[in-house]
């Protein structure tokens, strides 16, 4: 089990998809940095050696041709190299801020100084993230107080997790192992204790992980359970029922129509997390904000700050 | 020195002892006592006050690098809590950037040297240059209250909501002597513009411009352009601290990206205010120490604009993961590739001045060879740096400390050490030991390179910055980069004593000891408070050797074509005074 | 003694620095110097206002009802005042250049106190503002605004930086009177002349600067959508 680089000037694990390609991008930049600062050094001693004062050689002026020719060489060379280096980074660089279609939807909340994550399946876990090896993983992240940053080097990714809105980063784990993961953002005093473990595993051990650690109910149900029997939802006749979906989908819509950018948004961000965590960022037409933000809140003090998607009575997962 | 002079020892002795024979009256011994430093208005004192200051705060942020270090040569976070270590990086950041890097060579170098360049007696508002010492200084003071009463704990980057909302430490009052400071800068700067556009001595056309300039041109348009919106950046962070509410507030819907922006709009161009000084220290040395014109003249003094103008275009490159858009992503990082085309120019041409040259390997060439060195090493990692795929995993980690410290280290502050020792003769009128001048830039090369090059391996390895414990497999690299820096620190002391013992016992300087053809050597040193005696008509380059039209060592000027068209008449001498029969007469 | 004070800064006349060749290089070396601290200024002012575009794009509905509370016929009075202002600064420069140097004297006086008049009306307007609890933090009260109180917070932001903005160039117009009214006696006994009239120029071109960033902040603060 080992959590970083092995040895003294290893490269961290290559354990996602992307991380080779991260690797070999670098090893790019990497040998014609060392050529052109070998390059320059040589030159300098060269020149310096065989022009010191004193040793004197004949003098031939350059013609100004070549030194305009010159100028083009060294100009138009790194320009080249740049947009080299830039296209392929610029690759890479799409297919991290990209998650394909499909991924499994994990939901991670920040805050000084601890990670709070929601599996889909359910468990929820505080520095730790099992995943098992193979699918794609996204990440959707928020924060409660400052900026923090998701950082697992094994993978080579990284965003920043903000207050008041949801960022997203996604990976391919592609080998069992533990771990580094680092709040990469400064976050204030605990800031390099704001640290925690990734745990890839194999599929049937993650099965066997989830049934055995986290064997709660599913975050959809335990949140619809949560909502029939908030006090104004109790009394309505759609609750009597146990229909929590029908009550949300009339709001819902009532939302969607009522601002315009509502539209947009509704398919960006999981609205219902936002209106608890930010209620007074968008508000049905009709209707005033009396929800105080739920921001600030500790992780067990309401059934909502730990993941939007507990309570999204809907339980329409998106990208599936 | 002997060794160092040009072929033409013996008419330069002569000059110097004919100006050496009445007891010369200079800009230091014109006037006696402590009011009248801090009341002048002579640029070259005011150089000095600001040498003086920038100094004892380059000693301060000095110590808390040296707590840092220490601190990590464990990975357990046992010398210092982690609120104390949390201000040491804070304050080493603030003090080392806003009161010692930016300042460092306009402030010093700049404001002695760009008048005598111009021909000009004075910059063009003395009084504003004294008073942007003493604004500098009351910000540096409100820096230093808030160092003694505990410091800053947010990082120099002022973060919000964490700079706004969750310190607890003296975020306002740093902020506010930050924004002082800043003023200072701006005055510096539109004294520089105004002076270098329209206080230039006849004949001294825009063609004719030492690099050195053009460089602090360039800087100069940055300053007054960048700094004042960090300055209204940190009063609104300032504001919202005192008035518990403000425009970064989340509560209000205040966005911690928007703080994020218009500080980088300042904090990225300000790398190019302290490194582009350095770049004109170093064509001016090279050209001295090669004897020679700087290769492609005209194509390095653009190249200083181009850096200027391209420098506010990428600050979104300190953002790639700070949730801005992949479209604004993928634009900055494209203009951040452009930054490297006329930096890699620059390099060339330095390379390319040494060519053919006529090398004498003093002490500033050492410290400017330092420079090209480390500047590309540091350039060519900020190429990686930009790189998205790389930056999204090496953000925020040791290799990004690592890049900045070799642009910042490696580049400013050797770009400094190289002109302090290559204008000291002229500053003081005395020389330092050659020996040890020598040694201790071999000293800050070495143990600059132990200290930083195993951060590059740390950061790819994925050690975030600002840690205060870290995991213990990677203790090995810090501990070498610890014991590099006790090098590095003391490759700064050696200078520290002999350049204080050189002002009092070195050996006497003649006014023009490194033989070069620079405007500034024209003058006696230390030059007289009116620069020159008369005012000086320029009638040639800043680089006019005759070594390079083809005459082998000789001084006796032939006009001839030079590498740069506009620098056409004919090269002087060195050692030539105004009057005297080089290119440089006295109306 | 007064007399003696009184006559040596009557017949005090400003002459050449000594770090200048000629008049004309002081009076060009002082222009450009004000043009560049100008270029400064924008950039100053320019941070404030970039925030401002983002957050109207970001919260416009709330910007266009908080815009609607602010009072459009005081600043359309004191828009008048200010460019009123700029014209006898353009008049005192004038008189300098053209040695009427009593006209010139007036002419800042004037200026002094149109700009008087404009911080008057604007401090009027604060207060009026505090009244209505329409000032950002604790007190903040906008039931008026038509808004849901969930979104008072975007109303606030606009407020913060109306407040921001009109303070800062209240802040520069302070800096310009006194200026102007250090400027007035001194121009009456003539130490201005045709010949070195850089100060009153410079001090005339920023007083111009502060005028137009008024023109600037009146349509983004004043007349959001007013027209619908």
């Amino acid at each position: 089990m080992s959590a970083g680089p092995t040895g003294v000037l290893s490269p961290p694990p290559e354990a996602s998809d992307i991380a080779p390609r991260v690797d070999s991008l670098f090893g790019f930049t990497l040998v014609y940095s060392v050529f052109f600062t070998l390059l320059i050094a040589g030159l300098l001693f060269a020149f310096g050696l065989k022009y010191r004062r004193g040793r004197q050689t004949g003098e031939v002026a350059r013609s100004r041709r070549a030194s305009a020719w010159l100028e083009i060489v060294w100009s138009v060379v790194p320009l080249g190299i740049m947009l080299i280096t830039y296209g392929w980074g610029a690759r890479v660089y799409l297919d991290m801020a990209r998650p394909p279609a499909g991924a499994d939807e994990y939901f991670v909340v920040a805050r000084q100084w601890m990670w709070k994550v929601q599996h889909p399946e359910g468990p929820r876990e505080i520095n730790e993230l099992h995943v098992p090896v193979g699918r794609a993983i996204k990440l959707t992240m928020t924060s409660e107080d400052v900026i923090h940053s998701f950082y697992v080097p094994a993978f080579r990714m990284k965003m920043d997790v903000l207050p008041n809105r949801t960022t997203t980063e996604w990976f391919r784990a592609k080998k069992p192992g533990v771990y580094h993961l680092f709040c990469a953002e400064y976050c204030g005093t605990n800031h390099s204790a704001m640290i925690g473990r990734v745990v890839v595993m194999e599929p049937l051990d993650y099965e066997r992980w989830l049934s055995g650690g986290g064997a709660e109910q599913k975050p959809v149900d335990r949140g619809e359970a949560a909502f029939l029997l908030q006090p104004w939802v109790r009394d309505m006749p759609q609750a009597r029922h146990g229909r929590a979906r029908a009550i949300l989908t009339g709001l819902f819509r009532a939302g969607r129509c009522s601002s315009r950018r509502a539209g947009r948004w509704w398919r960006t961000t999981p609205m219902c997390g936002e209106s608890i965590l930010l209620p007074a960022a968008k508000v049905v037409k009709g209707y005033s904000a009396i929800m105080p933000p739920t921001r600030g809140a500790s992780p067990g003090r309401t059934c909502c700050s730990s993941s939007p998607r507990e309570v999204d009575g809907t339980g329409r997962r998106e990208g599936r | 020195m002997s060794r160092a002079r040009p072929r033409a020892k013996d008419r330069v002795d002569d000059h110097r002892a004919r100006r050496e024979l009445p007891p010369a009256i200079h800009y230091l011994n014109a006037e006696y006592g402590i009011w009248s430093w801090l009341f002048t208005r002579d640029h070259k004192r005011i150089a000095l006050l600001y040498l003086f200051s920038i100094t004892c705060f380059f000693a301060l942020g000095g110590l808390f690098a040296v707590a840092i270090r220490l601190e990590l040569a464990t990975p357990a976070g046992d010398l210092v809590s982690s609120d104390v270590y949390n201000r040491l990086f804070t304050m080493h950041g603030i003090v080392m950037i806003f009161f010692f890097l930016i300042p460092s060579i306009p402030a010093t170098l700049g404001n002695f040297l760009i008048p005598m360049m111009v021909g000009a007696r004075d910059l063009a508002f003395p009084k504003l240059n004294l008073l942007s010492w003493y604004l500098f200084n009351i910000g540096g003071l409100l820096m230093l209250w808030t160092v003694l009463h505990g410091g800053v704990d947010t990082g120099w980057t002022f973060y919000t909501p964490f700079s706004t909302r969750y310190a607890t430490t003296y975020v306002t009052e740093a902020a506010l002597g930050i924004f002082i400071s800043g003023f200072s800068s701006i005055l510096t700067g539109l004294n520089f513009i105004v002076t270098i556009h329209r206080m230039r001595a006849p004949g001294l056309t825009w063609g004719r411009l030492p690099l050195f300039v053009w460089s602090h041109y360039a800087t100069s348009l940055v300053i007054v352009l960048g700094t004042p919106v960090v300055a209204i950046t940190l009063l609104l962070v300032a504001a919202e601290r005192v008035f518990r509410i403000g425009i970064f507030d989340p509560a209000i819907g205040g966005d911690p990206v928007l703080f994020q922006h218009m500080f980088w709009f300042y904090s990225h161009p300000a790398v190019y205010i302290m490194v582009l000084p350095s770049m004109g220290v170093v064509s001016e040395i090279v050209a001295t120490f090669a004897h020679k014109p700087v290769f492609g003249y005209r194509v390095v003094a653009v190249a200083s604009l181009a850096i200027a103008l391209l420098g506010f275009l990428v600050w979104g490159h300190h953002m790639f993961v700070s949730g801005q858009s992949a479209l604004a992503a993928l634009a900055f990082s494209l203009l951040s590739m452009m930054v490297a085309v006329p930096s890699a120019i620059k390099v060339f041409n330095w390379t390319a001045t040494l060519y053919r040259g006529s090398i004498a390997w003093d002490t500033p060439l050492l410290y400017a060879m330092g420079f090209i060195g480390l500047f590309t090493m540091g350039g060519l990692t900020g190429v990686m740096v930009a790189t998205l795929g790389i930056d999204i995993h090496v953000h925020d980690t040791y290799f990004v400390v690592a890049h900045f410290h070799y642009i910042m280290v490696g580049g400013a502050l050797m770009g400094f050490l190289g002109g302090l020792h290559y204008w000291w003769p002229k500053i003081t009128g005395r020389l330092y030991p050659r020996f040890w001048s020598r040694l201790s830039a071999l000293i800050v090369f070495v143990g600059f390179n132990i200290t930083f090059l195993p951060q590059f391996v740390l950061g790819y390895q994925g050690m975030p910055r600002r840690y205060h414990a870290y995991p213990a497999e990677m203790q090995v690299l810090n501990v070498m980069s610890s014991a590099g820096a006790t090098i590095l620190g003391l490759g700064y002391v050696i200078p520290l004593i002999y350049l204080l013992w050189s002002m009092r016992y070195g050996e006497r300087a003649s006014d023009n000891p490194w033989g070069s053809a620079g405007f500034e050597w024209a003058t006696s040193s230390p030059p007289p408070t009116e620069n020159f005696h008369e005012t000086p008509v320029i009638d040639r380059g800043p680089y006019g050797y005759p070594h390079s039209e083809g005459v082998p060592g000789g001084l006796d000027a032939l006009p001839g074509e030079q590498e740069s068209g506009s620098l056409g008449l004919g090269g002087a001498p060195p050692g030539f005074g105004p009057g005297g029969a080089g290119g440089v007469s006295g109306v | 003694m007064i007399a003696g004070w009184w006559r040596a800064f009557r017949d005090y006349r400003p002459g050449l620095a000594h770090q200048f060749e000629s008049a004309e290089q002081q009076r060009e070396a002082a222009s450009l110097g004000m043009w560049v601290f100008l270029a400064t200024e924008v950039l100053f002012f320019g941070g404030l206002l970039a925030a401002y575009t983002v957050y109207r794009i970001l919260y416009f509905d709330a910007f266009k009802a908080a815009s609607h509370e602010l009072d459009v016929a005081i600043g359309a009075v004191n828009t008048g005042v200010l460019l009123t202002s700029s014209l006898t600064m353009a008049c005192a420069v004038w008189g300098t250049q053209t040695g009427r140097r009593r006209a010139a004297g007036l002419f800042l006086l004037a200026t002094f106190v149109l700009g008087a008049v404009f911080l008057g009306l604007k401090f009027y307007e604060y207060w009026h503002k505090a009244e209505q609890h329409l000032v950002p933090g604790h007190g903040f009260h906008a039931a008026q605004l038509g808004l849901p109180e969930g979104r008072w917070g975007e109303a606030q932001m606009f407020f913060c930086l109306y407040f921001g903005l009109t303070g800062l160039h209240a802040l520069h117009m302070l800096a310009g009177m006194a200026f102007v009214l250090g400027a007035v006696l001194p121009s009456f006994v003539g130490w201005f002349r045709p010949r070195n009239h850089g100060f009153i120029e410079g001090l005339g071109l920023y007083w111009h600067f502060v005028d137009i960033v008024w023109v600037f902040l009146f349509p983004l603060l004043y007349l959001v959508s007013r027209h619908e």
